[in-house]
C-alpha cells in the first residue's frame, strides 16, 4: 500500500492530512491487495487471542456453575472430573434440605437492604443532581468535590462510631440502621453519575419549553425524565450491586436477625466433610441478582462505574 | 450591581424598599435553588463526617471496652502505637503492596484485553460479556470459589489441570503448588485482579473508542508502524483514562476487606489496614488504637486522593465547560 501512495508531505497540515488519508486508502483500498493495514488478517488474529483470554478470564465463573451442578465426591476430585454427572443435590443442601438452615432469611434481608437502600438513594440523589446541572447552585464544583471526599474516606475510619452508635441505641442487628449505611455508601456515586445523566438534557429544550411557560412537573416529565430514565435506571442497577456485596458494615452490624447474604456466605462453609459443590451452589445463587444487574446495566456500566467521567 | 440595577428599574418608589425587597427575592430566589441539594447534604453530613470526627476523637483516648476503669486522655500514644506495633506497620506495608500491585497489574492486563477488544471480530460482543463476568460475582464469593475450588491444594481446579496435562506426558508427579499457605498475599493478589481486570478494560476501552481515528489514520498513511501509533497517539490519548482507573480502583482496592477476610482470615502477612482495624476494635476491644489506625488511613486516602481529584477535576472541567 504504501508503494502505491505517496507519503504526505510533511509540511501539509494535519485536517486535510487526516482527511486525504481517509479518502486515498477508501480509493486504493479496493485495489491495493493484501496489505501490512489489511484489518481482516489483523483481527483474527486478536479475535483469537481475545476469545482465550475470555475463557480464561471467564473459567472460573464457569468451573463454579459446573460444579454447583456436581455431587460432591465429583466436584472434589484431581484431575477435575469435567463430564461427571449433573445434579440438582448442591442446590437443595443450599437450600437446607439436609442442615434445616434456610437462607432464605439472608437473603431477604440482602434485598430488603439493597432495594430500600437504592430507592433512599435515588431519592436524595435526583434532586441534589438536579441542583447541580439543570438549574446549578453557586460553586457546584465544590458541592461535586464534597461529595467524591465523602467517598473517598475508608468505611473503616467511621465504622467504630457506627457501631457504638448502634450498640447504645439498640440499632444493632437492625437492617434499617443498615439501609440507611448503605445509603450513605451510595449516595456520592449515585450523585456523580446522575448529575452527569442530567447533564445530557439539552440546554435548548430547557430553554425552550421555560419560554413556553411549562410548569417545573411538566418540564421534568416530559423533557428530562426521557432523557434521564436509562440513566436513573442505571444508577439504581450499580446502586443495588454495591449494597448487594457489602461485607464489612454487614458484618460490623448484623447478627441473626439483620443478616445479609455475604454475611451468611462467610458462615457458610463447614471444616467436615466435602462442601466444594454446595458452596459453588451457594456462591452461583447470591452472585445471580448482580449478574442480572450488571448484565442489564451493560450500556451505562463504565457512565456509571467511572462516576460519569467517561462516555 | 444588582441592587444599581433594581433601582433602576423601579424608579418613581423609594430607593431602600425595593432594593431590600431585590435581595431578598434574590435570596429566597439562592435557597430555592439549593433547596433540593440540602436533604443530600445534611443527611451525608451526619453520616459519614460526624463518625469520623468521633473516630478523630476517640484516637487520642485510651480507651479497651475490656478495661473500662482505665478509659483516659492518650495524647499521641495510639498514634505511636499504630507506628511501631509490628502487627499494624506489617498491615500499611502491606495494604501498599497489595494496593499498588492490584492496580498496576490489572490496569495493564486491562489494557491488553480493552486494545483487543477495540479490534472488529466474531463474537466480540459475546467476548465482552464473558471478560466482564469477573467483576459481576459478589467479592465474597469470589473469593470464596478462589480459596476452595481454584486453589485448594488436595482438589482445586488449578491443581487438578497440573495433573491433567502432566498426565498426558506420562508423568503422575505433577507439581502441586499451594498457594494459600506458600504465598497467601500473592492468593490474594491474584483473585483481586482478576475481578478488578474488567473494570480497567471497561474504562480503558471507553477510551479507545474516543479515539479519533482520523489521526490514526493520517499515521497509518505516512507509514507509521503499529507500534508508533500505540507510543506516541493511543498511549498519550489514554493517559487520563488510565489515571482515572487507576485512582478509581485504589480508592476500592485499599478498602478491601473481603478478599483477606476469606481468603486467609488476615494470616501470614496478609492483613492489611481495614482488615487490622477491623480485628483490633471487633476482638481486641482496643477502641482508641483502632481510631488512630483508622485516622491513618483517611491521611494516607486524603495523599492518594489529591491525585485522584486532580484527574478527575481534569475530566471533569472539559464537561463543566458545557
Amino acid at each position: 500500500m504504501s508503494t502505491l501512495t505517496p507519503a504526505a508531505p510533511r509540511n501539509t497540515p494535519p485536517g486535510p492530512t487526516a482527511l486525504n488519508a481517509g479518502s486515498r486508502r477508501r480509493i486504493f483500498g479496493r485495489f491495493g491487495g493484501k496489505s501490512r493495514m489489511d484489518p481482516t488478517r489483523n483481527n483474527t488474529a486478536a479475535g483469537v487471542a481475545a476469545w482465550l483470554l475470555a475463557l480464561l478470564f471467564a473459567a472460573p465463573v464457569l468451573w463454579m456453575i459446573l460444579t454447583s451442578f456436581h455431587s460432591e465426591t465429583d466436584a472434589a476430585t484431581n484431575p477435575p472430573s469435567v463430564a461427571a454427572n449433573l445434579t440438582l443435590d448442591a442446590y437443595k443442601e443450599f437450600f437446607g434440605a439436609s442442615s434445616g438452615v434456610s437462607p432464605w432469611p439472608p437473603l431477604i434481608n440482602s434485598a430488603t437492604a439493597s432495594i430500600l437502600s437504592t430507592v433512599l438513594v435515588l431519592v436524595l440523589a435526583i434532586p441534589a443532581a438536579y441542583a447541580l446541572s439543570i438549574r446549578p447552585v453557586k460553586k457546584w464544583t465544590d458541592v461535586m468535590f464534597f461529595f467524591l471526599s465523602t467517598k473517598m474516606m475508608p468505611v473503616v475510619a467511621a465504622i467504630l462510631p457506627l457501631y457504638l452508635f448502634a450498640k447504645t441505641t439498640g440499632a444493632l442487628d437492625n437492617i434499617w440502621f443498615l439501609i440507611l449505611m448503605y445509603t450513605s455508601m451510595n449516595l456520592p456515586i449515585a450523585v456523580w453519575m446522575m448529575r452527569s445523566f442530567l447533564a445530557e438534557v439539552p440546554v435548548e429544550m430547557l430553554e425552550a419549553s421555560q419560554i413556553d411557560g411549562a410548569s417545573l412537573l411538566l418540564t421534568l416529565r416530559k423533557i428530562i425524565a426521557p432523557v434521564a430514565m436509562p440513566g436513573i435506571a442505571a444508577t439504581a442497577l450499580i446502586c443495588f450491586i454495591f449494597s448487594w456485596n457489602e461485607l464489612l458494615l454487614a458484618r460490623v452490624l448484623t447478627g441473626v436477625m439483620a443478616g445479609t447474604a455475604p454475611v451468611f456466605l462467610t458462615g457458610f462453609v463447614s471444616s467436615q466433610g466435602l462442601f466444594l459443590a454446595k458452596v459453588c451452589a451457594a456462591a452461583v445463587v447470591i452472585s445471580l441478582p448482580v449478574l442480572f444487574a450488571g448484565f442489564a446495566a451493560q450500556d451505562k456500566l463504565v457512565q456509571g462505574l467511572s462516576l460519569g467521567a467517561v462516555k | 450591581m444588582t441592587t444599581a440595577t433594581a433601582r433602576i428599574s423601579r424608579t418613581g418608589h423609594s430607593a431602600t424598599k425595593p432594593s431590600k425587597n431585590a435581595r431578598s427575592r434574590e435570596r429566597a430566589l439562592a435557597w430555592a435553588r439549593r433547596a433540593p441539594l440540602l436533604p443530600a447534604l445534611i443527611f451525608l453530613i451526619i453520616v459519614t463526617q460526624l463518625p469520623f470526627v468521633v473516630t478523630l476523637i476517640i484516637s487520642f483516648l485510651n480507651w479497651n471496652s475490656l478495661r473500662p476503669d482505665q478509659t483516659g486522655f492518650a495524647g499521641l500514644s495510639n498514634y505511636i502505637e499504630v507506628l511501631t506495633n509490628a502487627d499494624l506497620r506489617q498491615a500499611i506495608f502491606t495494604t501498599v503492596i497489595l494496593t499498588v500491585s492490584v492496580v498496576l497489574a490489572s490496569l495493564v492486563i486491562g489494557l491488553g484485553l480493552a486494545l483487543l477488544l477495540d479490534k472488529k471480530f466474531i463474537g466480540r460482543g459475546l467476548a465482552r460479556t464473558l471478560l466482564i463476568a469477573p467483576f459481576l460475582v459478589v467479592p465474597v464469593a469470589a473469593a470464596l470459589i478462589w480459596k476452595h475450588a481454584l486453589l485448594n491444594p488436595t482438589y482445586g481446579l488449578i491443581n487438578g489441570i497440573l495433573t491433567w496435562v502432566w498426565s498426558l506426558f506420562g508423568s503422575d508427579t505433577p507439581p502441586q503448588p499451594d498457594l494459600l499457605s506458600q504465598a497467601p498475599l500473592m492468593a490474594v493478589i491474584v483473585s483481586l485482579v482478576w475481578q478488578w481486570t474488567p473494570f480497567m478494560m471497561l474504562i480503558l476501552l471507553a477510551g479507545l473508542q474516543s479515539r479519533p481515528m482520523d489521526t490514526v489514520e493520517a499515521a497509518q498513511m505516512d507509514g507509521a508502524s503499529p507500534w508508533d501509533i500505540f507510543r506516541h497517539l493511543t498511549l498519550p490519548h489514554l493517559r487520563q483514562y488510565l489515571e482515572l482507573g487507576g485512582l478509581l480502583g485504589a480508592i476500592y482496592i485499599v478498602q478491601n476487606f473481603d478478599a483477606v477476610f476469606t481468603l486467609t482470615s488476615g494470616g501470614l502477612g496478609t492483613a492489611n489496614l481495614p482488615y487490622a482495624i477491623y480485628q483490633t476494635f471487633y476482638f481486641a476491644n482496643e477502641y482508641g488504637l483502632a481510631s488512630a489506625a483508622g485516622v491513618v488511613v483517611v491521611i494516607g486516602t486524603i495523599i492518594v486522593a489529591t491525585f485522584a481529584l486532580r484527574t478527575v477535576f481534569s475530566l471533569f472541567k472539559k464537561e463543566a465547560a458545557r
